[in-house]
């Protein structure tokens, strides 16, 4: 096994998978992502996003290829240790957020993992820090907004303190200031990123790299802005930019 | 129906608790199997916890919306029959215990020394005679889709009279009250075969819902559903499996290809024959329910009267001061049209039972039949 | 229901009640009801002391009287059942002005209303002195199995939710004009439910995901155990302590 430090955080090799119906959503996807990278993942409904991500900690089982993550195989044998590794953010964050208290939720991954007492209190604490929340620790999280659950849907998974950040649809359902609040969060992440979206403007404002996935391959690979503005590519996989919105006039933030 | 403390003595009290404690430990065991589903992720015990909990807030759920019967009463559904027919009788027994242990603990609704009389009674035989008259007629009826409706209806119409002949039988022998076994069965079993109908109608229509978009899901039909994979056949193209036929829809869902294994078609002639054979049945039975009100009305037509209008009152009200939260349908409804419902038992019980009955047969046949044809489609779409 | 609105069944307070732990409290209202309904039903004193033990436990929690009668409704069908009892039960009977009552039925009447009044009443002091979060670990260290004890905060987290699906659905109903009149309704009620059997369903397999997605492999970590004292059993024991006095006062008097 390489050395942890060098190895990239997600190493993705001719991964195919056909699920038990015989429905085939991967045909060989190859993807690494370095330490560090913000990555979005974009594609068409049915591209075979969500299932690419269900790979990546083992939820669903590789038919062919094999997914690596900080140069750990996924597997059976490590299955524990992986998710540990990679922290998935669901859609909904009321799926996510299953316990009675925002408090005990984030707890639920580490105290998984083993962690108990004033380590695994910390641990809480420095999670919903991050994303600001911590003066929620003892609401139930039915009651918080949807913005809100979302940030702690983050910080749930960040409190396992993850090699990667996996996020499926990060700014659905979000009213414009917490949209911005949550790039804010995530930007302030030293965390790799592995973003799932639609939302083309918020790939560009987040992630320098973007790649692809249509009809269960990857198609593309490269900086976001020159993905964005290839407009045979965006309309080839029914990709649209919202209206109004210019990839080439806007000014990354850095 | 649910039953407070002081009801039943302290030994029946005690031996219903040990009864319902082994039921649900044997549950929690047969729903592990129920619950290891075929979806994402794999099978295993640790989908119990997530399902059966999503489950039983469904029936907690359910059992707050209101179905409008006539003049401004409305019933609401008890859930046995369903929760077996929709998740498996263990799945089912152990959700409905769960919801009865929460309506006891937290809104006192049910007595806690009476909590194993009403597990008993309310979760094990409504849910287990339910799903053994389902089972049993889905195997004897033919393999379709309207089969599983009209075993729904008959399970969930024989399953709420169960619990009140169970219910007597626990009151003969610990009841605390001096009222005859005679006029307590008589009122019991009299309403609630009214109660039945309505639970029947309801059960039924709401199993066909969902039979009709995630055939997959009904757990009571899962045999049914098997047969219709075509993905095996070596003749068959990979492309040209969703064009085959809208019926098996279900092929779809990632069910194990292994379950796949040709069946003998059913002949067309028979199945027809049999849910009429079952259909009469079904009348007959609800015929000789209703005799059975008529002839003890007639002899004791005030005691019936009454303690049916009580029983009465107890199925149409549900009651606690939580009002504005999302529980407010827990709440009071109006009392006096329970009295209704009570001599409604006693005075057209035959003729009401018998219309009911073949209204309900008339409307499930025409909507199954206008359904069928647009739900299967869209069950493929999904994935 | 949920812990959002527990508000509604649990009054917040700072009482010795509500300091208890949560199992020396279940516990305590258990064997409480229990001895209520093991006395015999002659000893009518018994039960107005009872009663007495009942307000003075609802007087240090600070419970208000009214809070606990309304929530009292809850027994309303049985009050209506014990009315009735008089009248259809055997045996000799009474004249009472113009009405001829069974002797019996009296008995089983009182018999019914009291310890069904006193078992809800102590019911109700719990739910109100206790979180539904801690009724929930009290019931684990009560030896509930786990895994039920997961299945019911499944129930109690998601019940809002569900619930709040249903209303949305009333409301889509509404909006579209279609009002629920009479049982030729019940088909549009019933696709309803039926969709919403198929949303819980389907929440319920995106949680397990979640769930074994940050590491759960069947058992939840158990985050807090603060086992009770000897102190804190003895203070929860008063209250079945006096009631089992009065129960075997009862039954020799």
């Amino acid at each position: 096994m390489p050395p942890a430090s060098f190895a990239p955080s997600l190493e993705v090799s001719g991964l195919a998978y056909a699920y038990p119906d015989g429905h085939q959503a991967l045909f060989g996807v190859d993807l690494s992502i370095e330490r560090g990278e913000r990555v979005a993942l974009l594609g068409p409904n049915g591209a075979g996003k969500t299932t690419l991500v269900l790979h990546l900690n083992g939820i669903l089982e590789a038919g062919a290829g094999s997914v690596a993550v900080a140069g750990l195989p996924v597997g059976k044998e490590n299955l524990a240790e992986i998710r540990r590794k990679v922290g998935i953010v669901f859609q909904d964050p009321d799926d996510q957020l299953f316990m009675p208290t925002v408090r005990e939720d984030v707890a639920f991954g580490p105290a998984a993992a083993g962690l108990r007492g004033a380590e695994l209190a910390e641990r809480v604490t420095e999670a919903l820090e991050r994303v600001g929340m911590a003066g929620f620790a003892d609401r139930p999280p039915h009651h918080l907004s949807f913005g809100q659950r979302r940030r702690v849907a983050v910080a749930t998974v960040l409190a396992m303190r993850p090699e990667i950040l996996v996020l499926d649809e990060p700014s659905s359902n979000l009213d414009p200031a917490s949209r911005r609040e949550l790039a804010d969060i995530l930007r302030s992440l030293e965390v790799t990123v592995l973003m799932v979206t639609h939302d083309l403007p918020y790939a560009l404002e987040l992630c320098p790299r973007s790649v692809v996935l249509s009809g269960g391959v990857l198609v593309a690979d490269g900086s976001t802005q020159e993905l964005l503005c290839d407009e045979e590519l965006m309309r080839g996989h029914r990709l649209e930019l919202p209206f109004g919105f210019d990839p080439r006039s806007v000014s990354l933030p850095v | 129906m649910h039953v407070p403390d002081g009801f039943i003595n302290a030994p029946v009290s005690a031996a219903t608790g040990a009864l319902a404690a082994t039921a649900v430990a044997v549950s929690l065991r047969g729903a592990r199997r129920e619950l290891a589903g075929t979806g994402q992720g794999g099978g295993g015990a640790e989908r119990t916890a997530p399902l059966a909990g999503l489950v039983a807030a469904f029936i907690f759920a359910v059992q707050m919306l209101n179905f409008p019967v006539a003049a401004g009463t409305s019933g609401h559904l008890l859930g046995g029959a369903l929760a077996a027919i929709l998740v498996g009788p263990y799945t089912g027994v152990l959700c409905v215990s769960v919801v009865l242990l929460m309506q006891g603990v937290l809104f006192a609704d049910g007595g806690l020394t009476a909590l194993g009389v009403n597990i008993t009674d309310m979760a094990i035989v409504t849910t287990v005679v339910a799903y053994a008259l389902f089972r049993g007629l889905v195997k004897v009826l033919p393999r379709r889709r309207r089969s599983v409706t009209v075993a729904s209806f008959v399970a969930a119409l024989v399953s709420v009279p169960a619990a009140a002949v169970a219910f007597t039988g626990m009151y003969a022998l610990g009841g605390t009250a001096d009222v005859s076994i005679g006029k307590v069965f008589t009122a019991m079993v009299g309403v609630h075969v009214l109660i039945g109908m309505g639970e029947a109608v309801i059960t039924a229509l709401t199993v066909g819902a969902v039979m009709a978009v995630r055939p997959d899901l009904v757990y009571g039909a899962r045999g049914l559903a098997r047969p219709l994979e075509l993905r095996t056949s070596p003749l068959t193209a990979p492309a040209s499996a969703p064009a085959s036929a809208p019926a098996p829809a279900a092929a779809a869902e990632p069910v194990p290809a292994t379950a796949a294994k040709p069946v003998t078609p059913t002949p067309a002639a028979a199945p027809r024959r049999s849910v009429r054979k079952v259909w009469l049945a079904g009348l007959a039975a609800a015929l000789v329910c209703a005799g059975g009100i008529s002839y003890y009305a007639s002899a004791s037509p005030d005691g019936l009267e009454k303690v049916a209008h009580d029983q009465g009152i107890d199925k149409n009200t549900k009651k606690h001061a939580t009002e504005d939260s999302p529980l407010a349908g827990y709440s009071v409804k109006d009392i006096g049209n329970a009295r209704l419902a009570g001599g409604l038992a006693g005075v057209i019980g035959v003729g009401a039972t018998l219309a009911v009955g073949t209204g309900v047969f008339v409307v499930l046949r025409r909507r199954k039949a206008e359904g069928a044809a647009p739900a299967a489609g869209v069950a493929g779409e999904r994935a | 229901m949920g812990a959002g609105h527990a508000h509604k069944l649990y009054r917040h307070g700072h009482s010795p009640v509500h300091a208890l732990p949560p199992h020396c409290k279940i516990a305590a209202v258990f064997c409480f009801v229990l001895i209520v309904v093991s006395t015999p039903r002659e000893a009518v004193w018994a039960f107005g002391l009872y009663a007495v033990l009942i307000a003075a436990v609802a007087g240090v929690a600070r419970i208000p009287a009214g809070f606990l009668l309304k929530r009292l409704l809850i027994e309303v069908p049985f009050v209506a059942f014990a009315v009735l009892m008089p009248f259809v039960a055997e045996g000799p009977r009474v004249q009472v002005g113009w009405l001829s009552l069974s002797v019996s039925g009296l008995w089983g009447a009182w018999n019914i209303l009291a310890k069904g009044t006193l078992g809800v009443a102590a019911s109700v002091l719990l739910a109100s002195t206790t979180e539904l979060r801690e009724l929930l670990l009290g019931l684990q260290r009560l030896r509930m199995p786990p895994l039920l004890v997961q299945i019911a905060s499944f129930m109690i987290r998601y019940g809002d939710v569900i619930t709040d699906e249903m209303r949305r659905m009333r409301i889509a109903r509404l909006s579209r004009g279609f009002e629920a009149r009479g049982v030729r309704h019940w088909g549009v009620l019933a696709k309803s439910a039926g969709a919403l059997f198929i949303r819980s369903y389907e929440r319920g397999e995106r949680v397990h995901l979640a769930m074994v997605s940050r590491g759960y492999t069947g058992t939840m970590p158990v985050l807090s155990d603060a086992a009770a004292g000897r102190a804190q059993w003895t203070r929860a024991a008063l209250l079945p302590l006096s009631a089992l006095a009065v129960c075997l006062l009862g039954w020799t008097l």
